[in-house]
């Protein structure tokens, strides 16, 4: 197998996220020469923390103007760290950080770059990389024979490395921060209490158009949904994934379900999160939306229809009920 | 008042997603069955980046926007039917493949020598927008290639949002990890933003706004070169169907009080 470089950017305080423990693991699977190559403000401690992942060595481009996640400065640094390993594989976890800047490296380096590999294998001493297409559609598997290739590995596809922390020598590469015309002012968070999105939730709670539709006593109820989703979500720390029907009505301003938004929305033209169970209500389960839940592993789903699509084998388990009075009951048990 | 923009998106066509979708294997790689005859629409999330386009542009008098468009010069045209009413654009076609199987790099290089070719361009004003990926590759890769080719290294990903600012420069509110956004200020053009939703809701169809884009349209696809993807050095050793069918147990006449049990019981299960 040929040497193999892992890129990997440090959180603030040093340390690396999971994501990049994952894609650790991963390569461990290829068998190939290891090395390490770091970015951030600080890049020790993330060095410690993998010390014991046999790598031949580990490069860092350190620095505050590398601290900030940013195109102009991300590329340099991981061209520099490119330049300076010389390995014909990149693999590097798939954040919205190295999303950004890695393919543009791979183009200055006369690379190619595969993005959202969910699986890696060698085949005849070069790896192969499983990815999917069409939305979650159709499922390939490809090899390349330029150099270097660059592969972006998605978070929850392999179980994080949990390396043997030590004191590891790291070298510096020396680089100059590029002139860029863009500063990072900051970082917009929902509060804690108002957060919808948890991607390390163990459940994932999707909630379609059937909610804010007239109800048996042929009126909209909108209020009291919007007070029985978030009472689950706060009961069960889950996360909160929307239907496009659903997301477009609140983005059309209508007084629907108001912390519901695009960045919610699950499906062909939403996310494709990663979550062991999912629970659906009030969605029919159409293929367009069912691609974003390609990687929810057990899924249920409440649906008043008997033959809406989660009942064609898309969903394990369906109950045939009214989700205002099962989600009513299901958050007198959880204790809100 | 604003300087304007020389706005340039870039997107093409993908099979409407409520077709059914499967893979056939031919001598040039892996395609779709019947891909010629599925219907079309333009990619969402470059849809979307049009939207967002023409919306600056009307904010910025005198700015001009322009779709640069990669796919078979026939599905182009079906899809410009309808898009031409959405919202005002010139029409740069190439005519090659809009397959998923096609190579982002190769994309990237097509794109980038239409836009370097385009008559006039203001590179110093230049916005360079399209989807953050694609509703067929889903690579999210071409438009920062595009950016590296154009010499651009101000690049964003998973944009929703773009306020030009008092002075000129510009607020992007970029997609981040836990349903966050991480907010830049980019002082000046040229830029790449890959959009992901944006703010606005798709445009109402415009027939008078149609018919004044077609006239410059159906030229633009006569015109279309060809912009063959040779997919040098990327091999597909298998494309197949996901295969997995549940045996879904259909719960009726269940009680919603037992169900509820039911649900947290699950959800408690490790």
């Amino acid at each position: 197998m040929e040497t193999i470089l892992l890129l990997a950017h440090t959180e603030p305080g040093g340390a690396l996220a999971k994501p990049a423990l994952e894609a650790l693991a991963a390569i461990r699977e290829l068998d190939g020469e290891l090395i390490v190559g770091l970015v951030g403000s600080e890049t020790q401690p993330a060095a410690n923390q993998i010390a014991g992942c046999g790598a031949a060595r580990i490069l860092a481009v350190t620095g505050e103007a590398f601290a900030q996640p940013r195109y102009a400065t991300d590329a340099a640094a991981a061209e520099a760290l490119c330049r300076a390993a010389g390995a014909p594989i990149v693999i590097a976890p798939s954040t919205s950080r190295w999303a950004r800047a890695l393919p543009g490296v791979a183009y200055r380096l006369g690379g190619r770059v595969d993005t959202h590999a969910t699986s890696l294998a060698a085949q005849n001493g070069a790896p192969a990389v499983t990815r999917w297409f069409y939305r979650q559609r159709m499922e390939a598997v490809l090899t390349r024979t330029q150099r270097p290739w660059f592969m972006l590995l998605d978070s929850g596809c392999f179980p994080a490395w949990n390396v043997p922390a030590g004191e590891a020598v790291v070298e510096a590469v020396a680089l100059e921060a590029p002139q860029t015309r863009t500063a990072v002012t900051g970082i917009q968070a929902p509060k804690a209490d108002e957060q919808t999105i948890r991607p390390d939730a163990k459940l994932l709670f999707v909630a379609g158009a059937g909610w804010t539709k007239k109800q048996a006593d042929g009126a909209p109820h909108p209020k009291e949904a919007e007070e029985l989703i978030l009472g689950f979500l706060r009961a069960s720390q889950s996360s909160l994934g929307g239907s496009k029907s659903l997301v477009d009505l609140s983005g059309e301003g209508e007084a629907v379900l108001g912390f519901m938004t695009h960045l919610n929305q699950i499906g062909q033209t939403g996310s494709t999160p990663r979550h062991p169970k999912g629970l659906s209500t009030c969605c029919h389960g159409e293929e367009p939306h069912v691609v974003g839940w390609r990687f929810v592993h057990q899924r249920r789903a409440v649906n008043l229809d008997p033959n809406c699509g989660w009942a064609r084998g898309k969903a394990d388990v369906l109950y045939v009920a009214d989700a205002f009075e099962v989600m009513r009951h299901v958050n007198r048990l959880l204790g809100t | 008042m604003s300087t304007p923009f020389e706005i340039v998106v870039c997107g093409s066509l993908v099979p409407d997603p409520l077709q059914t979708l499967e893979p056939a294997s031919g001598p040039s790689g892996p395609s779709l069955k019947n891909e010629m005859m599925l219907p079309a629409v333009l990619d969402p999330w470059a849809g979307h980046a049009l939207y967002e386009a023409a919306n600056l542009a009307l904010k910025t008098p005198g700015s001009k926007v322009r779709l640069v468009s990669l796919g078979p010069k026939a599905k182009l045209q079906q899809v410009m039917m309808t898009v031409a009413q959405k919202v005002p654009f010139e029409l740069v076609a190439l005519d090659g493949p809009a397959s998923g199987f096609a190579d982002s790099f190769e994309t990237a290089a097509a794109l980038a020598a239409a836009i370097e070719a385009l008559p006039g361009l203001n590179k110093a004003r230049l916005l360079v927008f399209g989807g953050w990926e694609s509703a067929s590759r889903g690579a999210g890769s071409t438009l920062q290639m595009i950016g590296e080719r154009l010499g651009i290294a101000e690049q964003f990903l998973g944009v929703d949002q773009l306020t030009v600012l008092q002075e000129g420069s510009m607020e992007i509110l970029e997609r981040i990890e836990g349903g966050r956004y991480q907010v830049s200020v980019c002082a000046a053009p040229p830029a790449v933003l890959g959009w992901a939703t944006g703010r606005l809701p798709e445009p109402r169809n415009n027939p008078q706004v149609g018919m004044a884009n077609m006239r410059l349209i159906m030229p633009a696809l006569q015109r279309a070169k060809a912009a063959p993807l040779a997919n040098a050095g990327l091999c597909y050793a298998s494309v197949s169907l996901p295969r997995q069918q549940r045996e879904t147990r259909v719960v009726k006449d269940m009680p919603a009080e037992e169900i509820a049990r039911e649900i947290v019981a699950w959800m408690r299960e490790d």
